[in-house]
């Protein structure tokens, strides 16, 4: 394989990581770090149902959960290795993205927006009132003693947050680059028109819907050993549903970095705000820049600078 | 007499009580030039929709090259070479003209496109409808006739062995109507069934070998354009009575 | 434990919930089902004026349904400007559907933050003679805090109802979405028509509001449990149609507050959206044509 600067630049990161690990000591930063992370697999796994295809997911804070709360479950029935844990519970939620998927079917636009929304609250519902989830009260989670090759167990949950964040970056790349890609844009653009040239439609949102499901669910896999205690109200947070769909909106939707730079820009910009000012505000700023973003740069980071390097280019022509 | 390209025996379509198509039968040969007319709501899209597979009939059957492909999904039908333009365009609006051009050609004609050089093929077809020029422009601004070109365009480049024609030349100015005919007509010659369906009658005329017409849902002519034109039941259907 | 009596009382209790519904579903009915916007916030709002009717409560001592009446212009005031932006932003460039979603959800965001900066999240009520008593009748139990805003929810669905029918602008409202050949024989514009309707369906989301924090204790976030029940109670009802939603609203009213006695409390919020994510599934593709 041709070794292009993507993977050279994966490479880069993750030996950067691994550095940042042995290099700084304050925890802090490993906390900070990691949620930016944690909103970046969740922006990145949105953008390829809601950039790609056009399916808006209102109900992202139900995969997270899912994924957070599968964890909690087998953790406590059966104690089973980190990674054995965190994969099972993507499938989990994969599964969840295959069945949204299939509404996709039935439900088109708004419907198909707010079918997810109900669907995050039924699961918030029947977290609520299982007992042996925690029920509303929460539930604690015990870090494993050991971490590995780390110094403690926040550094092996960032690089294992990081490697999430990567394999992410790689598939929503892979997806927007390839035929498939081209099929996803197709049903965005126009769904009837691109079955009758041959796009197999529900095959594709398929795909897509349980790629989404399955990094919504690794994202929240680590989320009760991150921190410590889970409970339905953090689980299922509107800030989450609101991040994952904010990061992308104020990136740009259209192509697979977007969502990366989304999530880079206003993962800093809210980790700085809570340190700086206080953690109420970061959540107003996401919804100001969400607004303001959609109403005045609706292609986001990626658009407003594609515009200003054609004024550049225009301006040097003439 | 070879197998029909495409059979459609006793098909029925309702929508709720309405019955917008009533047990239609027809037939097309390969290479055929076939006109599909009759007044507005008479079921032509419905019976195109029912032949492409955007819409799926639970009475009757549709043949295509010898198979049954009335449960078969429009994206199938694409592969198997029917192949659609839009009476309201629906072009992929967030694409250039020639990537609206590479879909089908990479999903509906995979198996029939030489893979080396998709754009070059992508720009011949272009060239036909005069969009050589224009490959890279954004298709969601093209004017409403430039869009019923890119769906003739797009429609080709699924390199199709059945291409349905809905409505393409509405709008077209007299020398655009006789640009785009030749371009069918070249089609014909190369192994492709044709339906048109077509408001400009002077283009139907021309064009079609046989003519059938369609009338609240009925088939109630099918003939050369002669015979059909001196049709009582067509001039009723037209001028009502 | 089941007891005829208990039914009876929980479809009584179930009636006057219902009927409370219908006024905060009203606004959504309008703006989701007749002018297509799908504005998310609505509960949102709705929140907005349970704080209103909260902080004039607690100065100046007025009754919350007169505040309720009260702001209902400044509300107006609140939807037709939204519609200016919402206009300007989205639907004259035609990217309604998905940026408009997201808009909505992000103001959302927004005003549920603002009340909790300016707050906390800690719950708030309102004060007034009646709540806390309670209408014995045989052996059905009304109590005021919810015969009130049910009579009072009544009432403003009556208005709207009488105003979509009889008055020109109604009748305009009606056919904004539906049929633009009539609204252009009415020479109305659709733009004004449009701010109109929003402007009376966030008005009807200052007195629900004020309504709300009469039955409950209100907080900034109690707005996101509204969602799923609303949607559910607009599409149950025939998306637009008024009386429609009224009907709706009591269906889901009476169940919620049938699991509600017989299962638990906790149970209640997932009716409306296990009601809305049947219908959703259930009703062909057909009748959502549009969407």
């Amino acid at each position: 394989m041709k070794l292009d600067k993507f993977w050279i630049s994966v490479v880069v990161v993750l030996v950067a990581g691994f550095a940042f690990t042995k290099l700084v000591d304050n925890e802090f930063y490993f906390f900070a770090t990691y949620v930016v992370l944690q909103g970046l697999v969740m922006a990145v796994a949105w953008n390829i149902l809601g950039g790609f295809t056009g399916y808006v997911n209102f109900g992202s804070a139900g995969f997270f959960a899912l994924g957070a709360y599968t964890m909690v479950a087998l953790n406590k029935a059966f104690g089973l290795p980190l990674p054995v844990m965190v994969l099972i519970a993507g499938t989990l939620s994969g599964l969840l993205g295959l069945g949204v998927g299939y509404i996709s079917l039935r439900l088109k636009g708004v419907y198909f927006a707010i079918a997810t929304l109900a669907i995050a609250l039924v699961l918030e519902t029947v977290v609520n009132n299982s007992h042996y989830l925690g029920g509303a009260a929460g539930t604690y989670v015990i870090q494993p003693k050991e971490s590995f090759i780390f110094d403690n167990y926040i550094e092996l949950l960032f690089m294992f947050m990081l490697l999430i964040a990567v394999v992410a970056t790689a598939v929503s790349r892979y997806l927007s680059a390839s035929r498939l890609g081209m099929g996803l844009a197709a049903v965005r653009d126009d769904e009837v028109a691109a079955e009758c040239m041959g796009v197999p439609t529900l095959k594709l949102k398929l795909i897509s819907t349980t790629t989404m499901g399955i990094f919504m669910g690794l994202a929240g896999s680590l989320f009760p050993f991150f921190v410590t205690f889970v409970d339905p109200v953090s689980a299922f947070s509107l800030l989450i549903a609101v991040n994952s769909i904010a990061m992308p909106m104020i990136g740009g939707t259209a192509v697979w970095y977007g969502p990366v730079i989304g999530a880079l820009v206003l993962g800093v910009v809210q980790e700085t705000a809570t340190v700086t000012i206080s953690s109420e505000l970061n959540l107003l700023i996401v919804g100001v820049m969400l607004v303001g973003f959609i109403t005045m740069a609706p292609r986001g980071i990626v658009g407003l600078y594609e515009d200003y390097k054609a004024k550049r280019k225009g301006q040097n022509n003439g | 007499m070879a197998e029909p390209v495409l059979k459609v025996t006793d098909l029925t379509k309702r929508f709720g009580g309405f019955v917008a198509l009533d047990t239609v039968n027809m037939e097309l040969n390969d290479k055929e030039r076939l006109g599909l007319i009759g007044p507005n709501g008479s079921g032509k899209t419905t019976l195109i929709n029912c032949i492409s597979g955007a819409l799926t009939n639970e009475e009757g059957t549709v043949n295509f090259n010898g198979e049954d492909i009335t449960q078969m999904k429009a994206h199938k039908r694409a592969h198997m070479g029917i192949s659609r333009s839009f009476q309201i365009p629906k072009p992929f609006g967030t694409m250039s003209i020639i990537e609206n051009l590479l879909v089908p050609m990479e999903y509906a004609a995979w198996d029939r496109v030489d893979h080396r050089n998709l754009r070059e093929q992508a720009m011949d077809i272009l060239e036909l409808v005069g969009f050589k020029d224009r490959a890279d422009e954004n298709s969601a601004s093209l004017t409403q006739v430039d869009m019923r070109k890119l769906e003739l365009a797009r429609a080709l480049a699924a390199k199709p062995k059945l291409l349905v024609s809905d409505e393409a030349m509405a709008g077209l100015s007299g020398s655009e109507v006789d640009e785009i005919l030749e371009i069918l007509f070249a089609l014909a010659e190369r192994s492709v069934a044709i339906i048109m369906i077509e408001h400009i009658m002077r283009a139907v005329m021309r064009f079609s070998e046989r003519i059938i017409v369609l009338d609240a849902g009925k088939k109630i002519a099918d003939g050369s354009p002669d015979e059909v034109v001196s049709n009582p039941d067509v001039e009723k259907a037209y001028l009502g009575e | 434990m089941f007891t005829p009596e208990l039914l009876l009382n929980a479809v009584v209790a179930g009636l006057m919930l219902g009927s409370f519904y219908a006024a905060v579903a009203l606004g959504l009915s309008i703006t989701f089902g007749q002018l297509d916007i799908v504005n998310i916030a609505h509960p949102t709002f709705v929140i907005l004026g349970s704080f209103v009717a909260y902080i004039i409560n607690e100065n100046f001592g007025l009754d919350p349904v007169l505040i309720g009446v009260l702001f209902m212009p400044i509300f107006y005031f609140i939807g037709t400007t939204l519609y200016r932006v919402y206009y300007a932003s989205f639907e004259r460039t035609g990217q309604e559907s998905l940026s408009g979603l997201a808009f909505f959800f992000g103001l959302m965001f927004i005003i549920e933050v603002v009340l909790i900066l300016t707050f906390g999240v800690d719950y708030r009520l309102v004060e007034a003679d009646y709540i806390g008593q309670t209408l014995h009748l045989g052996p059905l139990d009304f109590p005021y805090r919810m015969l009130v805003p049910a009579i009072a929810a009544c009432i403003v669905t009556g208005a709207v109802v009488l105003y979509m029918n009889k008055t020109f602008m109604g009748k305009a409202i009606l056919a904004v979405s539906q049929d633009r050949l009539a609204l252009q024989l009415m020479g109305a514009n659709p733009l004004q028509v449009k701010r109109i309707a929003l402007g009376i369906a966030i008005a009807t989301a200052a007195l629900a509001g004020a309504l709300l924090i009469i039955i409950q204790p209100v907080e900034p976030s109690v707005g996101r449990m509204y969602i799923g029940r609303i949607f559910a109670i607009v599409v149950l009802g025939g998306m637009g149609s008024i009386s429609g939603t009224f009907l709706a609203a009591i269906l889901i009213g009476v169940v919620e507050s049938i699991i509600s006695t017989f299962y638990g409390p906790s149970w209640a919020p997932a009716v409306g959206f296990g009601i809305l994510l049947l219908t959703l599934a259930i009703r062909p593709q057909g009748i959502f044509g549009r969407a």
